[in-house]
């Protein structure tokens, strides 16, 4: 168990010529976060936005160029690997090619000289929670996809180390597997308590397994908060479009009075609203962002609230089907019921209620005003 | 329509044959027919320097060559020969191989430069040895020695099978070099890190890593130089001629000496018949080694 902190950690890389530009893209800055005891906090963001940077900064595989990472309150940023207590699990498994599941597992207590007994007695117990007791004697080689991934977990689970460091775990299951293994770690992390730090480029696994969520790009820290949290009140348009799938739409939008004036649409604006917008004057444009599962379908009227559009792409998912829809020049997608009952080509209206809108600076992307959670009463679409 | 199909699969199959049989054919003019020949002479009587006593001979050769004192040194030179370049080419390939498998500046040039004397002919190799570097009058060696204030050593003639071993080593080390350093090059990088989690230092590193990595390329490595060195010639013949007395001489420069001293083909190809045997002994253990070696991995 253990309390890690991050204090405006930063990886730069000198420029040397004919070194890949990735890892240039890599690099991070003013990272800073401290995890509660046992916390599991999930670092996400799109490839190259420094995620798995900073887990191999925490792990020391890289060393930081500046600030501090603390376990426990110790520094360990000259602290080597290997004397962290930290187990880590990598997204092609590392598993070693020569050894049995059992001497995968077993190897790091034996290289700390852990009595042969305890070391049996800890694989055991880790290969009976992770289901892989009948695989010990096997090597890596012999086993399926979704088998190596368990006894990854389960060399980290025979550590007991202060700190689980996993980089994008799942990555290479198939889509079903995947599923069952997110609910297994999860499972896993609530028995066990160890603070973990979870990489992903998926949204998805972000929300359902993360207590808090890192949202990360271009190697900066763009919100740290719950799953519901960064759902419902992203600090700017990248969080806003990152988390959630089908992504939010976005529409320009101008500020005239009370409402907002876009392109087939008309929007009144709510008390707050007008106050985190501003005087027209000094903001005359915003982004309007909604999401695709707070549009529905109506018949056809005008009004406020109201989109109308051309339906273009539809996607029948089972209990609700996608649509996408023409709306001047970009397409908004509509998450609509089993049965819409529509056409490509037909004409769709689509309204929205105005509470679930995000308004965002039109230069800065920022979020503006919804940091203060939007109550019901406060705002009225007027059909 | 059904009768070509059922007949489309001999049809694709016949060619292999005629498409095996040059290797074929050329496997056996080349190898075949000359150890055919080889059996036939090494039981002839058979002397260049008496061309009228020509005949059947039976054993007579073999039993010529296991009582001649000078095979049996021979033969204990080669095994030496082989033994000792092989530990140092091994050790010091793989030290170098791990060096080259960092980052370094001018590592490529370093690298070029370290594998060069592979490229060097083995006669060169012999000369460049025992002018420049061994030579007691004029070579880099007796230089160093001199300039510290030391006698120069007479390589050549006191200690005659180290020289052909440091010559032979010379020339084999960026060989090893090559095949280990391309091994260490396919270690994957997180494995290596995952084991510095888990807590091992670098000598661990090496040890339950990447010597485990390395041990089929290993014994690629042994193989591949244990038949060359079995052969060595040219380093011998440039340099010591086989001496002092019978020092440095080989299997192979006992052949050489009884066919073209000793004008007796009888006694060469008998001696080249038990460098046969020899060869394959060697083969048929470093084969069944990496046999095994590969059930062993495809069973992991």
């Amino acid at each position: 168990m253990a309390i890690v902190e991050l204090k405006d950690v930063a990886k730069r890389y000198d420029s040397v010529p004919g070194k890949k530009g990735a890892e240039h893209a890599n690099a991070v800055e003013d990272f800073n976060l401290t995890t509660k005891d046992g916390e599991f906090v999930v670092l996400v963001g799109p490839s190259g936005c420094g995620k798995s940077t900073t887990m191999r900064m925490i792990a020391g595989l890289e060393h930081n160029t500046a600030g501090e990472i603390r376990i426990n309150g110790q520094d360990v940023s000259d602290v080597e690997p290997r004397d962290r207590d930290i187990a880590m699990v990598f997204q092609s498994y590392a598993l070693y090619p020569h050894m049995s599941v059992y001497h995968n597992m077993a190897f790091a207590l034996e290289l700390k000289k852990t009595p042969k007994e305890e070391v049996k007695k800890r694989v055991q117990e880790a290969a009976k929670i992770l289901d892989i007791e009948h695989l010990l004697d096997r090597k890596p080689r012999a086993l399926s996809g979704g088998q190596r991934q368990r006894v990854a977990l389960g060399r980290a689970l025979v550590r007991q180390p202060q700190v689980f460091l996993m980089d994008e775990p799942l990555s290479n299951l198939d889509a079903r597997l995947r599923v069952e293994m997110r609910a297994e770690i999860t499972r896993l992390h609530r028995r066990l308590g160890v603070t973990t730090f979870y990489v992903t480029h998926d949204q998805t696994e972000a929300m359902t397994m993360g207590q808090r969520i890192v949202v990360m790009r271009d190697g900066r820290i763009q919100q740290i908060d719950t799953p519901y949290n960064l759902y419902e009140r992203p600090v700017n348009r990248f969080v806003a479009g990152f988390i959630g799938t089908p992504s939010m739409n976005f529409l320009q939008a101008d500020h005239q009075g009370e409402t907002l004036k876009g392109e087939g649409f008309s929007c009144s604006l709510s008390a707050h609203q007008r106050t985190a917008l501003g005087d027209a004057g000094q903001r005359p444009r915003c982004w309007l962002g909604i999401r695709p599962e707070h549009l529905h379908q109506v018949g056809a009227s005008s009004g406020s609230g109201r989109l109308e559009g051309v339906i273009e792409v539809i996607e029948p998912l089972g209990p609700v089907t996608m649509a996408q829809v023409r709306i001047g020049e970009t397409l908004v997608t509509a998450q609509l019921g089993a049965h819409p009952g529509i056409q490509i080509g037909d004409t769709l209206t689509l309204a929205f209620d105005p509470d679930h809108v995000h308004l965002f600076d039109i230069d800065s992307d920022e979020a503006l005003g919804v940091a203060e959670a939007p109550s019901a009463s406060s705002a009225q679409a007027t059909a | 329509m059904s009768a070509p199909s059922t007949n489309a699969p001999p049809q694709r199959r016949a060619p292999t044959k005629r498409l095996m049989a040059p290797s074929v054919l050329f496997l056996l003019v080349w190898m075949i027919v000359p150890l055919a020949m080889t059996l036939y002479y090494s039981l002839q009587d058979y002397n260049l320097m008496m061309p009228n006593t020509r005949g059947f001979a039976g054993f007579l050769s073999y039993e010529l060559l296991f009582t001649d004192p000078v095979f049996w040194d021979a033969l204990l030179n080669t095994l030496l020969l082989v033994a000792t370049c092989l530990l140092v080419t091994v050790v010091a390939g793989l030290a170098l191989a791990l060096l080259f498998n960092r980052t370094f500046v001018g590592r490529g040039i370093a690298r070029t430069l370290a594998i060069s004397p592979f490229f060097v002919m083995p006669v060169v190799t012999g000369l460049i040895w025992k002018y420049m570097l061994l030579d007691p009058v004029y070579g880099l060696f007796s230089w160093v020695m001199r300039s510290v204030g030391l006698e120069p050593i007479q390589w050549l003639s006191s200690y005659p099978l180290l020289s052909v071993v440091m010559m032979i080593s010379w020339e084999w080390t960026p060989f090893a070099l090559l095949i280990l350093l391309t091994g260490l090059q396919s270690l994957p990088e997180d494995q290596l890190e995952a084991v510095r989690l888990d807590g091992a230092n670098r000598w661990q590193e090496f040890r339950h890593i990447v010597l485990p990595h390395l041990g089929q390329v290993l014994y690629v490595v042994i193989m591949l130089e244990s038949i060359f060195f079995l052969t060595s010639f040219a380093e011998i013949y440039a340099t010591t001629s086989g001496g002092p007395g019978t020092a440095t001489t080989n299997l192979p420069y006992y052949i050489y000496l009884s066919a073209f001293f000793q004008y007796d083909i009888g006694l060469s190809s008998a001696a080249a018949v038990g460098a046969v045997i020899l060869a394959n002994i060697f083969a048929i253990f470093l084969i069944r080694f990496v046999a095994g070696n590969l059930n062993a991995g495809s069973q992991r």
